[in-house]
């Protein structure tokens, strides 16, 4: 298996959808490829984990096709499609030992015991199950019981794909970070596409090579976690990446200039017109930006400031509109001024990014 | 330590139901123990016989003892048969029944319909349809050419006590299994069938495992009542042929107000009554242990 295609997949839970809103999941063009870890990132009940069902073939799509390596398997039941999957809360057979649980998926599908064995072994190595093999599963911890429910997903090694819906929500924080190095480990010896739901920026993030943004049902940007970062698509990408979000600021922009709030700030390229009647803003993400002393600084007000330890963080305001800076040591805050970084400026089109004239049609690598 | 009034006049609101429960529970109680350990030939004159009736009751040589130990065995295995007719079919069921819509309402219905029967009309019921002359049931079977007479045959008379006893009370078996099976969250499912699960594996792995408790529960309202049964085989066969169908409470009835014994079968009410306590122990130890596990498991559940 090397590619996944997604052909303008919608789904609506309702028989008869009559309006965008009856779509859980509105049309999706998309194409994944195996190696990659894959993050579907957004908030609760945008969408991801009816796409991972779409994937996994637990619901069928109600409009479009899903393409395995350019064969069409829309209407394949789950079993036929060799697909691995992880749900939120741990699902272990109770009556069986832990090492039967991890066999399972192995025996239905008629691998020989031996090759099962050694499978088995391996996998729970992996995930630190060893010392509990010859346990029953019932009465484990939530942790080792989520690790089992992991291990009978990764115990297959001829899956085309390995979902994981939100696999870590039941685990302690601190081990969190372990099980998701092993997990990373896992894909990198399994060398599988791999598809991780979260609702956590930090999970995606560290976790996949590519992150997908999704909002009610709709995809917003795909890209690896610094083109996320440095280049958000939409304005809900740059609000809901980063800690704190981008900030974003009501802007007229003509040319290479943009007026906020009366302010005359520079633009890193010259816009040709935009739309009109859409509100216009300016985005830029904190990082980007410092309070200081000198001229040539934006005069704000400040509001308050937050210290995060590691860095200082200035609740201010430019006009009426307010922005988070950067407040760099030794600078008084009382009497600074704002300055950003014009090439880290984007300009922002009734919520979405309009890309300066030159710039290379931005792919989604992949 | 404890600042809260203590008054020990409290003791006296506790008087109404120790009353009560003298009156309607433990007298008649000690009535009976009373007349298990004498004889009397009428006339309200009474002997006192120590355990005599006791050590015949369980002494299989004698006239009591072997017509105890043969209703205690038929009654056993009366609920035996039943215990392995119902439970497997009520799962079955259970698992044919509808998920939803209209027809799981009627299903529910049409299921619930015989639990309403009275006993004795269920009894009245079969007595008729199974009756070779007039009866649909036992003019068929008998135009088949089977030989099925419950007056007179030991095994037609087997036969429709149980087959009675199968219609009334499946359904009680199979709500109960519904029940248990609608409470398996759907990510089960889900799971077994991304593990590539047969039908017969997810059966075998995960309904049956989350049934268990339900099971137990079934298993010891239908070993109690069908171990206790009385009105069906009493209106349908009268215990017969000869005493083929003689359950122990068919025996106890027939002794105590047929015969008037009452020393003798007050002393077979209480080893009964001994028997009973017995089993509900077993039950309550096993289903004990099975919350003691759940609770062990409690926090780990979870969203389960």
């Amino acid at each position: 298996m090397a590619r996944i295609t997604l052909d303008g997949i919608a789904h609506a839970y309702r028989p008869n959808p009559r309006s965008d809103a009856d779509y859980a999941l509105k049309p999706l063009h998309l194409t994944w490829e195996r190696g990659l870890a894959y993050a579907l990132l957004g908030p609760s009940g945008c969408g991801k984990t009816t796409l991972l069902n779409i994937l996994s073939g637990l619901l069928r799509p109600s409009h479009g096709r899903l393409l395995f390596d350019g064969v069409d398997v829309t209407d394949w039941p789950t079993e036929r499609r060799n697909i691995a999957q992880v749900f939120q809360f741990p699902v272990i057979y109770d009556t069986m030992t832990v090492r039967e649980n991890l066999a399972f998926p192995l025996r239905n599908r008629g691998v020989a015991p031996a090759a099962a064995a050694r499978r088995v072994t391996e996998i729970a190595e992996l995930l630190g199950l060893s010392p509990m093999l010859d346990r029953r599963a019932r009465g484990l911890t939530p942790d080792a019981k989520q690790k089992i429910s992991l291990g009978r997903g990764l115990v297959r090694s001829d899956v085309a794909a390995l979902l994981l819906d939100e696999p870590l929500t039941v685990i302690d924080p601190n081990l969190k970070w372990e099980l998701r190095s092993r997990l990373k480990a896992a894909h990198r010896a399994l060398d599988r596409l791999m598809v991780y739901v979260t609702h956590d920026q930090t999970e995606a993030l560290t976790f996949a090579d590519r992150v997908v943004v999704m909002q009610d049902g709709r995809m917003l940007q795909i890209g690896t976690p610094a083109e996320l970062f440095e280049r958000p698509e939409h304005v809900f990408v740059g609000h809901f990446i980063g800690s704190p979000g981008m900030n974003f600021l009501p802007a007229a922009v003509t040319g290479d200039r943009a007026v906020v709030a009366g302010f005359e700030i520079p633009l890193g390229a010259a816009y040709g017109p935009l739309p009109a009647g859409v509100p216009v803003q300016l985005g830029i993400r904190p990082d980007f930006t410092a309070l200081g002393a000198g001229p040539g600084g934006l005069p704000v007000t400040l509001e308050r400031v937050d210290d995060l330890g590691r860095l200082r963080l200035a609740r201010v305001r430019l006009g009426p509109h307010p922005l988070v800076a950067r407040l760099p040591d030794g600078v008084d805050p009382a009497t600074a001024a704002l300055y950003l970084d014009s090439r880290r400026l984007h300009v922002y089109a009734d919520g979405k990014r309009v890309p300066p004239p030159g710039e290379l049609r931005q792919e989604a690598a992949a | 330590m404890n600042d809260r009034p203590f008054d020990n006049r409290a003791w006296l609101l506790v008087l109404p139901v120790l009353a009560i429960v003298l009156f309607s529970a433990l007298l008649p109680l000690m009535t009976v123990v009373n007349y298990s350990v004498q004889d009397s030939f009428g006339n309200n004159q009474f002997f006192w016989n120590g355990i005599g009736w006791y050590r015949e009751l369980l002494d299989p040589s004698t006239d009591l003892g072997s017509r105890f130990f043969g209703a205690l065995w038929r009654s056993l295995l009366f609920s035996a048969i039943i215990l392995a007719i119902e439970v497997p079919l009520g799962i079955a069921v259970a698992l044919c029944m509808p998920r939803d819509g209209w027809r799981l309402a009627a299903t529910l219905v049409l299921m619930a319909l015989p639990l309403l029967v009275p006993w004795n009309v269920v009894g009245t019921i079969w007595q008729v349809f199974a009756r070779g002359d007039i009866g649909l049931f036992g003019h068929v079977v008998n135009a088949l050419g089977i030989d099925y007479n419950y007056t007179a045959g030991i095994l037609s008379a087997w036969f429709t006590i149980v087959i009675m006893d199968v219609w009334h009370w499946t359904s009680l078996v199979a709500l109960l299994c519904y029940a248990g099976l609608r409470a398996i969250p759907d990510a089960f499912y889900q799971a077994a069938r991304i593990d590539g699960a047969s039908r017969l594996a997810v059966f075998r792995w995960i309904e049956l495992p989350k049934l268990r408790r339900v099971l137990v529960i079934a298993v010891l309202l239908r070993f109690m009542d069908s171990f206790m049964i009385y009105t069906e085989p009493f209106v349908v066969t009268g215990g017969g042929p000869g005493n083929a169908t003689t359950m122990l409470s068919i025996d106890l009835v027939k002794l105590a107000l047929g015969q008037f014994d009452l020393g003798k079968a007050a002393a077979m009410s209480i080893v009964f009554n001994l028997i009973i306590l017995a089993v509900c122990w077993v039950f309550y130890t096993v289903m004990t242990a099975l919350d003691a596990e759940k609770q062990a498991e409690g926090p780990a559940k979870g969203a389960e």
